[in-house]
């Protein structure tokens, strides 16, 4: 049981109940927000953010609660935000898809599909300019790799060499339909890529372990120059596409589907490789930040009326 | 506008010089856009700021005009101030997912935790065969979203001016340049200065009709207004400079005392800048009498007989200012060879 074993248990442990405790309140209509969850996909987030620094940004769609949270985003701003309160991190004005929190390095988190590549590219070209070392990593999931910003983005990130690390969660869907039925090639991201002159990794069976490490490896060759890298990790996304619950019964997948990726699900998996005692222990934490964090958000102010027109201009 | 410390500069060397000036005074600043850095320099405005400034702040980019907004605006909310720049108004289009959905709302969805201080400059083109792709006037498209500022100088000194207050600005700033202004002179402050948005201009003074003028329309409107002065009518020609902010308080005060506002638009009436400005005055007025003109509700053709149509020109704009100071007078159109601006007959293709 290693001190790594134990940091990403935490992180995967937290962010599936902070999912799930979201899934639990949401028919309360307390949160009046499209959430998309990431139960079932948490491990790509915590294991890029893992070998991330303070001083690194992370950017992503409108499923980042795990990016925010592995990144150290705050969990009362996420909690609040989605229930509209003054304290949220966008104060009220972005709910659950535009999560940020600067000062821990979460860039704002965009729901157009795409749209936060370039703007997380944007972000490692100053990081560039500035010389200070620092890198990007920007997760999207595997229908944003059918835009057209992914690739004119890509190239410009090899052109200029910068330190950016795309991370493509590859769940198989674009909300219902089936990546066969887009791409005349479903393998094709990482080759798509690498044609660009990006180097890519795909971790197709989910592996937490094995994300971190070609997290890492990418990671310490962009920090001396050595370029963007992309990583496919393919995951399963047990929940809705938007909403709180399953959907098996629709017809577009089924338990079958769902079931090997269940069998293999991380933080089972690493709450298995700790001993009780810590595990208990570190459980128990996650509960109590979790119970204050709502508290924190039930008991928030709503925004006072005047807050619709402030920052329409900076 | 005249002082010691001026001289006189045409339009696109004045916005050279606003580049070099802010270039040196603020590290942070960096021109990129296909062909910034080429040996012509957008008809000169980038010229020799690639060996000044070197390229890592001086550079072309791939043909990629919607991530290349997206890398502006993330470097712009990671603190660098970038000038994003196209050769034609019309690429932008190719831009409006960035610029609507993640510019203009940044500041506002994330709960005022990051700016955008981007500007994007671009150019309507006119004249020698522009055409359907090359010649729109698209900044009511911009002004219509909230977040975005949009501007529109109309001469040298407000060239340079604008360009300065756009890169010190906090927020995403759309520059519309005209390509037929570039060669216009004016007399232009050596020193960096700011034209603040949101200040409209009194081009000329008079009691008989309001005119306001967008981009090139003022120039337009203020040889309009000389050729009326001349026949007994006097025009106040009015530069709102800046589209976004909107001075509309100076227009109303004009158009309250002339009792006719006359709206001159680089763009289309539908849904228009002119449609704005018309209905703002009606709203804050009574008995005011307006009208609008515009591009021709059509699409920009190359042929020159054509093409001649399809704008409001000094001409167009004396006799329908005419009509309505005039109203119980016989028509009256001005001489069309005196009604042509030099600055147009002197130019020649290609862009």
């Amino acid at each position: 049981m290693s001190e790594e074993t134990v940091r990403l248990y935490r992180s995967l442990k937290r962010i599936r109940r902070v999912e799930e405790v979201t899934a639990e309140i949401y028919p309360s209509d307390k949160i009046k927000s499209p959430v998309h969850l990431a139960i079932g996909q948490e491990q790509v987030s915590v294991a890029v953010c893992d070998v991330l620094g303070p001083r690194d940004w992370v950017g992503g769609s409108y499923r980042s609660h795990a990016m925010h949270l592995a990144k150290g985003g705050s969990l009362p701003g996420l909690i609040a935000e989605m229930y509209g309160k003054e304290t949220g991190c966008c104060r009220g004005k972005g709910g659950s898809m535009h999560v940020i929190d600067v000062a821990a390095g979460v860039m704002g988190s965009s729901a157009v599909v795409g749209t936060q590549i370039p703007m997380a590219t944007g972000y490692a070209l100053a990081a560039k300019m500035a010389g200070d070392g620092s890198v990007v990593a920007v997760f999207f999931g595997d229908g944003a790799t059918e835009e057209g910003c992914f690739y004119e983005s890509l190239n410009f990130a090899a052109l200029h060499r910068l330190p950016i690390l795309y991370v493509c969660e590859n769940n198989g869907y674009a909300i219902h339909e089936p990546l066969s039925k887009r791409r005349a090639r479903p393998e094709g991201i990482c080759g798509a890529a690498e044609a660009l002159g990006v180097p890519a990794t795909r971790i197709d069976d989910g592996c937490v372990f094995a994300i971190r490490s070609a997290a890492e490896t990418a990671v310490r060759t962009m920090r001396t120059g050595g370029g963007p890298a992309l990583i496919e990790a393919v995951v399963y996304r047990w929940r809705q596409h938007v909403g709180p619950n399953e959907d098996y019964d629709q017809g577009y997948r089924g338990h079958d589907e769902a079931q090997p990726w269940k069998e293999r699900d991380q933080v089972a998996r690493l709450a298995g490789m700790l001993d009780p005692a810590t595990r208990e222990a570190v459980d128990a934490g996650i509960e109590a930040e979790i119970e204050a964090a709502v508290a924190f958000a039930e008991s928030s102010p709503v925004p006072a009326a005047e807050e619709l027109y402030a920052d329409v201009f900076a | 506008m005249s002082s010691p410390e001026s001289r006189t500069l045409r339009y696109v060397d004045a916005l050279r010089e606003a580049f070099e000036q802010e270039m040196e005074r603020d590290s942070t600043v960096f021109l990129f856009g296909l062909d910034v850095d080429d040996h012509l320099g957008i008809q000169g405005s980038t010229k020799g700021l690639l060996e000044r400034f070197g390229p890592e702040r001086v550079f072309t980019t791939p043909l990629s005009e919607d991530a290349m907004t997206g890398v502006a605006i993330g470097a712009a909310m990671a603190g660098r101030r970038p000038v994003h720049v196209h050769i034609r108004m019309d690429f932008m289009l190719l831009c409006m997912n960035q610029l609507v959905n993640i510019a203009a709302k940044a500041h506002y969805m994330w709960g005022g935790q990051v700016r955008v201080p981007l500007v994007v400059r671009s150019m309507v083109g006119k004249s020698w065969g522009q055409g359907a792709q090359h010649s729109q006037g698209l900044h009511a498209l911009f002004a219509h979203i909230p977040g975005l500022k949009v501007v529109a100088p109309s001469n040298a000194h407000d060239a340079k001016g604008c360009m300065i207050a756009a890169i010190r600005d906090d927020n995403p700033v759309i520059f519309m340049e005209h390509r037929l202004l570039y060669n216009t002179e004016a007399d232009v402050p050596v020193a960096p200065c700011e034209v603040p948005f949101g200040k409209a201009r009194l081009c000329t003074r008079g009691d008989d009709i309001t005119i306001v003028g967008v981009s090139n329309m003022v120039q337009e409107a203020i040889r309009a207004a000389e050729l009326l002065a001349e026949a007994g009518v006097r025009a106040e020609v009015v530069d709102p400079i800046s589209i976004v902010p909107l001075d509309i308080a100076t227009i109303v005060r004009s158009a309250r005392r002339t009792r006719r506002l006359l709206v001159v638009d680089n763009g289309w009436t539908m849904c228009g800048v002119s449609a704005e400005i018309a209905a703002r005055v009606a709203e804050e007025t009574e008995g005011v009498r307006i009208r609008r003109m515009g591009f021709a509700p059509t699409t920009c053709p190359t042929s020159p007989w054509l093409e001649a149509d399809f704008y409001p020109n000094p001409a167009t704009i004396a006799e329908t200012a005419w009509a309505m100071a005039r109203p119980d007078a016989p028509a009256w159109r001005p001489d069309p060879e005196r009604a042509r601006l030099a600055w147009q007959v002197q130019f020649k293709g290609p862009f």
